[in-house]
């Protein structure tokens, strides 16, 4: 086994914009659960619309890329109003069930052959990111042995990345923020103190729902389509695993969580794949050296949750539970 | 000690689900015709409402070249045809059963070409005929409704389990899809390993059962003594949902495997259409639910039962083994969901490695608009949903939609009765 090679694909995959798009989402997750304590099982379904939404209005509408972008800002908004306004009176695991719901409810609608003239139903939707890349200042060659398409969205992506976080730091510590900490511990104490917990918690939602929205983006332009099946139930639970594993109420715990979850993945597989092709492991096809990897990811997530609630970086006071 | 507890039920899982991997893998095929060829032309053969189309003809011809084949009982047909090159494929709309007919604009006979390739697979369309299109709504609607009833009841089964579980721990279990998956992968492991169906279906329940005690022992009832919250053991679940699933497919593969019997031609009663699997698991589900809701009704379990679920500290005071009745309600849940996958890997047909993830968020939807935690809310609301997924396709929703109207129904329900339709006021808050 080639160890250099091993470890250079884990450290690319370090920073790749897959990994920056989970540390965004997982971000949005964050000001969810970490900061206001909701529950939200559909970051998933807040970043299919944030990608559909873009690659639909640039296909179908032909707009230039920064009003695509907006258009996919104001869906993920409006998708968080829709969640929002039945859900945030209730108790916390009825949102997660409606927000887990309506996730899916979007995978299916995108999925359907009713609308393959619109979403490319099962086949997704392809060629939308020329907008992007005719905006990249770099000339054609070689960065870090990335070419310029990879560098750029890298950048751009990190970039993304880098302001949120400095935007989610700053609103987390402004008098916004407090409120918004004070909901998460009790909620009747901050509505005794007449503050507006339902608007609060909707401002929540919405920013939250917006960064997965980003994420969405950031994941699917390198791709050059989008593919309704990316956006299941499973992307979800792996962006709660990157949120738990970096610590759910800091800024950048996320972020560190996603680069980790990736590194981890990358590692396990090369390593495997590694074994497998050397013969050292006979009982084990690579599909299933796959899959040993995503039950890993199942029991690290019961075992984060059971004895490191608060992630690596975590304060265990900050915790959205008890 | 956790370390061990957990590391001894995650090899629980791995030693429940190990014969699956002994079983063969025979996948359906579509059956092969007379003349055994290199090239072939074939097709499945499904109406609207994806039902397959038995004993129809097509034939193929080619200069001096016929080749003819009968639909099987999934609907597959198959040609083998001695070279590539353009045929004219003709069905024979005669053989077609009452009531359907090809869908406008579907060429018959239709001339088709090779393209590189050793199949050629020829789709036909099929819709009721405008002529009987009346008649047919009411028989369809009734059909759909009879098949909505049997969905429901299945989902029900897993649902009841679930609303026990909720209502005795407050835990909303996301691992409930993997425990309805286990039924039928056992029942399919257990069958390929030799064992007689019968003995497959009762190891299979019994599995389910294990499964439901080892997850309470190993993994909930020590999280319990920690006194850890309802949210943290939520998101535990999930990890124990990937971790079985994938544990599931590692043993299982990807590919969708057929329990025996699974094929099976409708039979009329009445004015209902309905296959005999379809009749046997409605038959099935009512018989066991009524069971349940009996034992929880008129016997001491069931009265332990609901004072757990009312008030576990009051219960506790006056004398009930919460613990112990709590274990029961894991080993019941587990039972039932084993025996709700058995019927749903009928009812779809087929098992795969994610068939419970699928219904999961239907179970929950059913759970849900009952009322979380009232048993029998449960069993009322997996009913609705079921009609209602079956019954939408009836009125024109696509049938690739027909889960959202069931979500979207839930999502309306909890804006306008957030404690569900049996649920009290209180549980919400």
């Amino acid at each position: 086994m080639d160890f250099g090679n091993i470890f250079a694909s884990a450290l690319g995959e370090m920073f790749s914009p897959t990994t920056a798009a989970y540390a965004l989402a997982a971000l949005g997750l964050a000001v969810h659960f970490g900061y206001s304590g909701l529950l939200n099982f559909g970051q998933a379904g807040f970043m299919a619309v944030g990608a559909y939404g873009f690659a639909v209005s640039t296909l179908t509408f032909g707009v230039p890329f920064f009003v695509a972008l907006l258009i996919a800002i104001v869906c993920a908004t409006l998708f968080a109003l829709l969640l929002g306004i039945p859900t945030l009176r209730l108790r916390a695991d009825y949102l997660a069930i409606v927000t887990i719901a309506s996730a899916e409810i979007v995978r299916y609608i995108v999925t359907t052959n009713q609308l393959t003239a619109v979403t490319g139903s099962a086949n997704g939707l392809a060629a939308f990111e020329g907008g992007f890349y005719s905006m990249n200042p770099f000339p054609e060659g070689s960065y870090l042995g990335m070419n310029n398409r990879d560098f750029f969205i890298r950048i751009v992506g990190w970039g993304v990345v880098i302001i949120c976080c400095i935007l989610v730091w700053l609103l987390m510590r402004s008098p916004w923020g407090r409120v918004l900490k004070g909901i998460r511990e009790d909620e009747n104490a901050v509505r005794s103190l007449g503050k507006n917990v339902y608007a609060y918690k909707m401002q929540a939602l919405i920013i939250g729902g917006v960064l997965g929205a980003l994420a969405g983006m950031i994941f699917t332009l390198p791709r050059g389509a989008v593919q309704p099946a990316n956006y299941g139930t499973e992307l979800t639970f792996f962006l709660w695993t990157c949120l738990l594993l970096g610590g759910m109420a800091t800024v950048l715990g996320p972020v560190i969580g996603a680069m980790m979850f990736w590194v981890v993945l990358s590692l396990t597989q090369s390593i495997l794949y590694g074994l497998i092709e050397s013969g050292a492991i006979t009982w084990l096809t690579t599909a299933q050296a796959g899959q040993l990897r995503y039950i890993l990811v199942g029991v690290a997530l019961m075992l984060l949750m059971i004895f490191r609630p608060q992630g690596v970086f975590g304060n265990k006071k900050e915790l959205a539970f008890a | 000690m956790m370390m061990g507890a957990v590391a001894s039920f995650v090899m629980a899982i791995l030693l429940v689900a190990a014969p699956a991997s002994l079983a063969s893998t025979p996948a359906p095929s579509a059956p092969p015709s007379d003349q055994s060829f290199q090239n072939s032309i074939s097709g499945f053969l499904r109406d609207d409402t994806r039902a397959p189309l038995p004993e129809v003809t097509i034939t193929a011809t080619n200069g001096t070249f016929t080749g003819t084949a009968t639909s099987a009982a999934n609907g597959s047909w198959n040609i083998g045809v001695p070279e590539q090159g353009t045929y004219t494929v003709e069905l024979d709309e005669s053989t077609l059963p009452e009531g359907i007919k090809l869908a406008d604009g579907q060429d018959n006979p239709r001339d088709v070409t090779f393209s590189q390739t050793s199949n050629l697979s020829v789709i036909f369309a099929f819709g009721k005929g405008i002529v009987v299109q009346q008649q047919d709504f009411g028989q369809n609607l009734l059909n759909r409704l009879v098949a909505g009833l049997s969905f429901g009841l299945l989902l029900a089964l897993a649902a009841v389990g679930l609303s026990l579980i909720f209502g005795t721990t407050g835990l909303t279990n996301f691992a409930h899809g993997e425990m309805v998956t286990l039924g039928a992968v056992l029942v399919f492991g257990f069958n390929a390993l030799g064992l007689p169906f019968w003995l497959s279906i009762l190891f299979a329940l019994v599995g389910g059962g294990v499964f439901g005690y080892a997850q309470d022992a190993g993994l909930w009832r020590p999280l319990r003594k920690r006194g850890s919250g309802l949210v943290p053991m939520m998101i535990v679940s999930i990890g124990l949902a990937l971790a079985v699933r994938y544990v599931i497919q590692f043993f299982f593969g990807g590919a969708t495997q057929q329990l025996p019997y699974a094929q099976s031609a409708e039979v009329q009663i009445g004015p209902i259409s309905i296959s005999p699997n379809n009749l046997w698991s409605l038959v099935i589900s009512a018989v066991v639910i009524a069971i349940v809701g009996v034992v929880l009704l008129k016997t001491r379990l069931g009265k332990a039962t609901r004072a757990v679920a009312d008030n576990p500290s009051l219960a506790a005071a006056s004398g009930i083994d919460v613990d112990s009745v709590i274990r029961i309600v894991w080993i019941t849940g587990g039972v039932l969901a084993s025996l709700g996958g058995i019927l749903w890997a009928y009812y779809r047909p087929g098992v795969t490695f994610d068939m419970g993830s699928q219904i999961l968020l239907l179970i929950f939807a059913g759970v849900t608009l009952g009322g979380l935690g009232t048993v029998f809310g449960a069993l009322i609301g997996s009913v609705v949903v079921g009609i209602f997924v079956e019954l939408t396709t009836v009125f024109g929703l696509a049938a690739d939609l027909k889960y959202v109207g069931a979500l979207f129904i839930m999502i309306v329900v909890l804006l306008f009765r957030p404690q569900g339709i049996l649920g009290r006021r209180e549980r919400v808050g």
